[in-house]
């Protein structure tokens, strides 16, 4: 029960973009079409999933032991780019096709906040092993929902007619801002 | 020192032209995250134009012998070295603020403008106007901080880093100190900032017409 309650929170009432704010800059740069953004957003899930699962076995079973946990956001940074770098040949040796479509986003994976953020906020808030997979995954998927709704709306608004200086991130901005009073709105779901 | 207006020129437009926040849209993430409170935006502040221009420091001093190919990895590693280091001192000296930002710390590694520095300039410049740079970019990013921080703060609690501005009857705009106020006033701040460079460069056109008819 407590691993789905984990799961859904990431993805509906803490959405990781819009309460904690974290992947903003792809989330304004890479939400232009709804296409890329889901292709973004798949990337961001894996990405966030095994990086999470990873860094929470490096926390309790290296760091810990040994009294290390200033090096923290070293080796957390180190494994992120490590497993972006190992997914890309594996993904470029056995799936070209994919490859074609994914590569780009998983270059820009690696200075991504929100990955960083998954694993520092498992650490911080001490979730289990199953948590900080339901955690990581639902982070990925709340990430996805939230980029793919803003470029749907960004499609819209493109045709409207904004105020010069408000244009492009500006307008982003407020939408999103409306998105996250909606995504408040659910609190009361959990 | 024949340079030192185009030094003082390296560092200006990393608060005006380039500023990180309204022109280039980069490191939103802390922008958002820690400007409910002006104490709190301080701390990221500070932790930030320190990391930015140290790293930008030791990336120009390193330029020469980073290969290509390893040069990313190697800069965060340094921008690592330099946000453990801010950590341990906030952690030590100001425990509570540490406490209140939470993992947006750690988070500096990737916050996007001090990458884009070394990236951008310090990897192809020297010492000097690397540092400079960076500290511009620093502290463009921390006067548009502390505009919003100030903002929200004064909006959401009727308060200035903690000090009461209102009167008792002020009923708090509870929705700015929470996520969405973030995104408005950042919106917004983007949206006046943008107008007023808009009519800057309308006027610079309109002034060089002139001149160019007068003569």
């Amino acid at each position: 029960m407590h691993v789905l309650v984990v799961l859904f929170s990431a993805a509906l009432t803490n959405n990781i973009a819009l309460t904690n704010f974290l992947g903003m800059c792809p989330f304004i740069a890479v939400s232009r079409d709804v296409k890329t953004a889901f292709g973004m957003g798949a990337a961001v899930t894996v990405v966030m999933t095994l990086t999470a699962a990873a860094n929470w076995a490096i926390q309790r079973y290296l760091l810990e032991p040994f009294g290390v946990e200033h090096l923290q956001y070293i080796i957390f940074i180190v494994v992120i780019a490590a497993i972006v770098q190992v997914l890309e040949l594996a993904i470029e040796r056995f799936s070209p096709d994919l490859y074609a479509s994914f590569g780009v986003f998983l270059a820009l994976i690696t200075v991504n906040c929100a990955i960083l953020g998954v694993s520092l906020f498992m650490v911080l808030r001490g979730y289990g092993f199953v948590e900080t997979l339901a955690y990581g995954f639902g982070s990925g998927v709340g990430w996805t929902l939230a980029i793919v709704a803003l470029a749907g709306i960004r499609q819209k608004v493109e045709k409207a007619d904004i105020p010069k200086g408000l244009e492009g991130p500006g307008i982003t901005m407020i939408a999103t801002a409306i998105m996250a009073m909606a995504f408040i709105g659910l609190t009361g779901l959990l | 020192m024949p340079k030192t207006g185009e030094h003082w020129k390296t560092f200006l437009k990393g608060l005006w032209e380039d500023n990180p926040i309204f022109r280039m849209i980069l490191g939103i993430c802390s922008t958002l995250a820690v400007t409910n409170q002006v104490v709190n935006t301080l701390a990221m502040c500070g932790a930030v134009v320190f990391v930015i221009t140290a790293s930008s420091l030791i990336v120009s001093l390193v330029r020469k012998i980073t290969g290509k190919r390893v040069r990313m990895a190697v800069y965060t590693l340094f921008i690592a070295a330099f946000v453990i280091m801010v950590d341990i001192a906030l952690k030590a000296w100001v425990p509570t603020i540490a406490k209140a930002m939470g993992p947006y710390v750690g988070l500096i590694i990737t916050n996007c403008i001090i990458m884009g520095r070394a990236e951008a300039y310090a990897s192809n410049n020297k010492p000097l106007p690397s540092v400079l740079d960076a500290a511009g970019v620093g502290l463009g990013y921390a006067m548009s901080l502390l505009i919003i921080a100030v903002f929200r703060e004064l909006l959401g609690f009727g308060t200035i880093a903690g000090l009461r501005v209102f009167g008792p009857g002020f009923e708090p705009w509870v929705i700015m100190v929470m996520a969405p106020g973030a995104f408005f006033m950042l919106g917004s701040y983007i949206w006046v900032i943008r107008t007023i460079q808009d009519r800057q460069a309308k006027r610079k056109v309109e002034k060089k017409r002139r001149a160019a008819t007068a003569a």
